[in-house]
C-alpha cells in the first residue's frame, strides 16, 4: 500500500493503523502516549524522531480527531500550555539534538510540566534588564535571583530560564538561556496571591541553584534571541486552534443573562450590549481569519492585534456583566486563598471575571508594550530615543 | 473572471467560518484597479473634481467599468458579465475607496445590479415574447455588463436593509395609449450614484408595490444635484412627474429584490470602509515618519504610536468582518443578514475613526483644503450613514441574534 502521508487521507490511514496496533483501553496512559510520540503522531509538524513526521501543522487536526474517536487518553495539554506552546518550539529551534531527545517526549506526554522563569520584580516590560545572575563554575552554572508571575511553578518539574551571564555589556547582549530543574536544591516556590483572592501565580526564589552546562539552550550571551523565540511561539500556536463558536467567549454568559432576565434590560444597557456583542463577534472572525492565514502559510502580523482586542473586550464585557447584575453585582463568590491550575473564567461569577480580566492587559506583554510592538514592527514607526541601548547593564541607572 | 467561482459550502453554523482571505483572483483585480486609479485618478484629480460642475469622472468610470470589467463583475457570463461574486466586488470596492474615486461602482455595479439579478430571477435575455418583467431586468443587465449603461436604485443613500418599501413615488396609472409602461409620480431625495446614471430603478407604491426601470432622459424625470457632505459621491434629488416606467418586479418579488440590493450595498460599502481606513492609516504612518518636531520624527512619540496601533488593530478587525459579509453574500450563507449588519456597524465606525485620526495626526496640514485628508473624512462620515447607520445595523442585530431591547 502506498500511503501519501502529506494528505488528510494518508495521515488518517496512518493514525488508524497505529490505533489498530495500540488499544487505548488495554494500555496504560503513559505507555500509550509514549508509543504515540514514537510513532510521530504527537505533533505531526515536528521532525521524525521527535514526535512528528515533518508534515504540515494543519494535518494534526485529522490525527487528533481519529485519536479522540478511539477514546485515546489525553496528554493533559491544558495543564502544560507553557510546555507545549512555548518550551517545545524553543527547544526545537535552539536546543541541541541531545536536549531535544531528552526533553520533548516527557514534555509532550505530560510527564514534565514546564513553567517560564522570565519576569522579575525589577524586569517586567523591560525584560532584558533582568538581574538573575548565572555564574560559571566548572561544568555547572550557579544561579541566584528572583522570578515572579510564574504560572504552574508549583506543578512544574522543569522551567525555561533567562539569566544574566555578563553584566559588563549592554543589557540585551549579556543574557543566557537555560532549562532549570524545578526540583533542584535552592529552588523555592511561593504562591503569589492576586487581587481576585486566589493564587494562580508564584514567586520563584533561586539561591545558588546549580544547572549543568548541558542544560544551557543556545550559546552563552544569546539568551535574548532565544527568549524572543519563546515569546513569538505563543503567537504561532494560535494557528493550530479551531474556530470558536459564536458567543463562546465572555459575551456568552452576558447574552444568556440578558435573554433570561428581561427585568434587567434598560435602553442604555441594550446599546452597550449590542456594541460589545458586535465587537466580540468581529474579534472571533478576526481570530478565525488569522488562523486561516497561518494555515495557508501566510502568517500576518494580526496575531499581535488579537491579544490587545481580547484583553480590552474581556475587561469591558465583564465590567458590563457586573453592572448588569445590579445589586447582585455587589456580591463576590469567594475571596479565600486558592491554588487553581489556571484562570477559570466560566466556573466563577461576574465579579471574578471582572477582576481577573484586569490582568489580561498586563500578563504576557502589557497592552502598552503590544502597541509599541505594532507601531514599530508592523507600521515601521521609529523607536523612542533609547537611553539604555549602548550602556553596560551594570551601569544602567536604577 | 478566471478562478473566481466560489465553491465554499453553504454554512448552516456560524462556527463554520468561510474563507476570509483574499484569493489570487481578488488580489489581481485589486492590483489592476489600484494601478489604473493611481495612473488616471489619484487624489489630486479627486480634489479638483469636487469643485467642478461634473463631480463624477465618466472617463475614469469607463476605464474601470469597461476596460477592467468591473461593471459586470456580478453579472453572469451568459449575460456578458464576469460571473464573479461579492468577494471580488468587495476587493474592487476596497481599492476604489482607497482612491476616493468618483465612480458609481457601488450604485451601479453592486446595488442596481443586485436588484436586477434578483428581479431577473435567472431569466434569460432572449428576444422571444412575451416580454416579461423578469426579461426586462435581464435585458438591462446585459446592457450594463460592459459598462454601456449605468444604473442606480432610486432610494435615499441612508436607507438601511430591511427598511419598509418606499412610498415617496407612486404609480399614477398608465396614460391612454401607453403600451407596457406605468406612469410614476413623486420624488426621492439624497440618492447616491444617480447623477451619472442612464437608467433608474424606481420603487413605487401601488397595488401591489413594484420596481420600475425609468430612463433618466425620459420626459417627466428630473434630477437636482445636492451639495453633499461627500462630494466624491455626490447625491442628487430625483423627481418623477408621470415618468414612464417599465415593470421589472412586483409584490414580494419587488420587496425581495430591493432588500437584496440594500444588503449588497451595505456589505460592499463596508468593504469600501476597510479600503478607506487602510489608506488613511497608510497616509498617516508615512506622514509621521517624515514630519519632524522637537528634533525627531513625530512618529517616534509613543502618544502617536499608540493611537496608530489602535487604528491598525481596528482595521484588521474590520477586514475580517467585511470579508465575512462578502463571503456570506457570495454563497447565500443563511448567516448573511447577521454578517452584513455586523460588518456595516463595525466598519463604519472604524473608517470614521481612521479618517479622524488621519486629520488629527497630520496636524495643521490635515486641516487644509489642499491636503486630501478631508476627502477621506467626508467620505467616511457619509458612508457611516449610507445604507444604514451603525445604530440601525446594531438594532437589526438585536432582532437577528435574539438580544431584545428593553420593554
Amino acid at each position: 500500500m502506498t500511503e501519501n502521508l502529506g494528505t488528510a487521507e494518508g495521515i488518517r490511514v496512518r493514525a488508524k493503523a497505529f490505533l489498530a496496533e495500540h488499544d487505548p483501553a488495554e494500555m496504560g496512559k503513559q505507555d500509550f502516549n509514549d508509543a504515540r510520540f514514537d510513532a510521530g503522531l504527537a505533533w505531526v509538524h515536528y521532525p521524525e524522531g521527535l514526535g512528528g513526521l515533518g508534515l504540515p501543522r494543519s494535518l494534526q487536526a485529522v490525527v487528533d480527531a481519529e485519536f479522540a474517536a478511539a477514546g485515546a487518553p489525553s496528554n493533559d495539554a491544558d495543564r502544560n500550555a507553557i510546555g507545549l506552546g512555548m518550551a517545545a518550539p524553543t527547544i526545537l529551534a535552539y536546543g541541541n539534538d541531545e536536549q531535544q531527545h531528552r526533553w520533548l517526549r516527557r514534555l509532550w506526554t505530560g510527564q514534565d510540566i514546564w513553567c517560564q522563569l522570565f519576569s522579575e520584580p525589577g524586569a517586567g516590560s523591560d525584560l532584558a534588564a533582568l538581574a538573575t545572575r548565572a555564574v560559571r563554575d566548572g561544568e555547572d552554572w550557579v544561579i541566584t535571583g528572583q522570578k515572579v508571575w510564574t504560572s504552574q511553578a508549583h506543578l512544574a518539574s522543569r522551567a525555561l530560564l533567562v539569566t544574566r551571564t555578563d553584566p559588563d555589556v549592554p543589557k540585551h547582549q549579556g543574557l543566557t538561556y537555560f532549562s532549570c530543574d524545578m526540583t533542584a536544591p535552592g529552588v523555592e516556590v511561593r504562591p503569589l496571591r492576586q487581587l481576585t483572592g486566589e493564587a494562580e501565580f508564584n514567586e520563584v526564589f533561586l539561591t545558588d541553584v546549580r544547572i549543568p552546562d548541558t542544560d544551557r539552550i543556545g550559546p552563552v550571551g544569546e539568551g535574548w534571541k532565544v527568549a524572543n523565540a519563546t515569546l513569538m511561539s505563543e503567537r504561532v500556536s494560535i494557528g493550530s486552534g479551531r474556530a470558536s463558536a459564536r458567543e463562546s467567549g465572555m459575551i456568552g454568559p452576558v447574552a444568556a443573562t440578558w435573554r433570561s432576565r428581561p427585568a434587567l434590560r434598560t435602553r442604555g444597557l441594550h446599546d452597550r450590549l449590542l456594541r460589545l456583542w458586535t465587537e466580540a463577534e468581529v474579534a472571533r472572525l478576526a481570530g478565525e481569519r488569522l488562523r486561516q492565514q497561518l494555515a495557508a502559510g501566510q502568517p500576518g502580523p494580526e496575531g499581535s492585534a488579537a491579544k490587545l482586542v481580547f484583553a480590552r473586550l474581556n475587561q469591558e464585557i465583564s465590567g458590563f456583566d457586573v453592572e448588569l447584575a445590579g445589586s447582585d453585582g455587589l456580591r463576590y463568590d469567594d475571596w479565600s486563598m486558592r491554588r487553581p491550575e489556571r484562570a477559570n473564567f466560566y466556573g466563577r461569577g461576574p465579579g471574578y471575571r471582572y477582576l481577573r480580566s484586569r490582568g489580561n492587559s498586563i500578563e504576557g506583554g502589557t497592552s502598552e508594550i503590544l502597541r509599541n510592538i505594532i507601531a514599530e514592527r508592523v507600521l515601521g514607526l521609529p523607536p523612542e530615543p533609547r537611553v539604555d541601548k549602548d550602556v553596560p547593564w551594570k551601569d544602567l541607572p536604577r | 473572471m478566471e478562478g473566481s467561482t466560489q465553491v465554499t459550502a453553504v454554512a448552516q453554523d456560524p462556527a463554520v467560518v468561510p474563507d476570509l482571505l483574499y484569493s489570487d483572483a481578488e488580489r489581481a483585480l485589486a492590483d489592476a484597479l489600484g494601478s489604473l486609479l493611481a495612473d488616471r485618478g489619484g487624489t489630486d484629480k479627486a480634489l479638483a473634481r469636487i469643485e467642478s460642475p461634473q463631480t463624477y469622472d465618466d472617463d475614469l468610470w469607463h476605464a474601470v467599468a469597461a476596460e477592467l470589467g468591473c461593471a459586470g463583475l456580478l453579472i453572469p457570463e451568459r449575460d456578458g458579465g464576469a460571473g464573479a461574486s461579492y468577494r471580488e466586488a468587495a476587493a474592487a470596492a476596497e481599492t476604489i475607496a482607497a482612491f476616493v474615486a468618483p465612480v458609481p461602482f457601488l450604485g451601479s455595479a453592486v446595488v442596481a445590479t443586485t436588484v436586477l439579478l434578483s428581479a431577473a430571477g435567472g431569466a434569460a435575455d432572449s428576444s422571444g415574447t412575451p416580454f416579461t418583467p423578469a426579461r426586462a431586468a435581464a435585458y438591462m443587465l446585459r446592457r450594463m455588463a460592459d459598462g454601456g449603461v449605468t444604473a442606480a436604485l432610486a432610494v435615499p443613500f441612508a436607507t438601511a436593509p430591511g427598511a419598509a418599501f418606499p412610498t415617496s413615488v407612486r404609480v399614477a396609472g398608465p396614460r391612454p395609449g401607453d403600451a407596457g409602461v406605468a406612469r410614476l409620480r413623486g420624488a426621492v431625495s439624497g440618492v447616491a450614484d444617480a447623477l451619472p446614471a442612464g437608467v433608474l430603478i424606481v420603487p413605487a407604491e401601488g397595488v401591489p408595490n413594484a420596481l420600475y426601470l425609468v430612463d433618466m432622459s425620459a420626459t417627466g424625470v428630473s434630477k437636482a444635484p445636492v451639495t453633499s457632505l461627500d462630494m466624491t459621491r455626490q447625491l442628487c434629488d430625483l423627481s418623477f412627474d408621470d415618468a414612464p416606467g417599465t415593470l421589472i418586479a412586483s409584490g414580494p418579488g419587488a420587496a425581495k429584490a430591493l432588500a437584496a440590493g440594500l444588503a449588497a450595498g451595505a456589505a460592499i460599502l463596508a468593504a469600501e470602509q476597510v479600503g478607506l481606513a487602510q489608506r488613511c492609516l497608510d497616509m498617516t504612518v508615512a506622514y509621521v515618519k517624515e514630519r519632524r518636531q522637537f528634533a525627531r520624527p513625530v512618529g517616534s512619540f509613543q502618544a502617536l504610536k499608540h493611537r496608530l496601533a489602535d487604528v491598525w488593530v481596528a482595521v484588521s478587525q474590520a477586514r475580517a468582518a467585511s470579508r465575512y459579509a462578502a463571503a456570506c453574500l457570495a454563497t447565500g450563507n443563511p448567516d448573511a443578514r447577521v454578517a452584513v449588519a455586523l460588518a456595516k456597524a463595525y466598519c463604519s465606525e472604524t473608517a470614521v475613526a481612521a479618517a479622524q485620526e488621519c486629520v488629527q495626526l497630520h496636524g495643521g496640514i490635515g486641516f487644509t483644503w489642499e491636503h486630501p485628508a478631508h476627502l477621506y473624512l467626508k467620505r467616511a462620515k457619509a458612508d457611516s450613514i449610507g445604507f444604514g447607520t451603525p445604530d440601525a445595523h446594531r438594532a437589526a442585530l438585536a432582532a437577528l441574534v435574539n438580544l431584545p431591547a428593553a420593554p
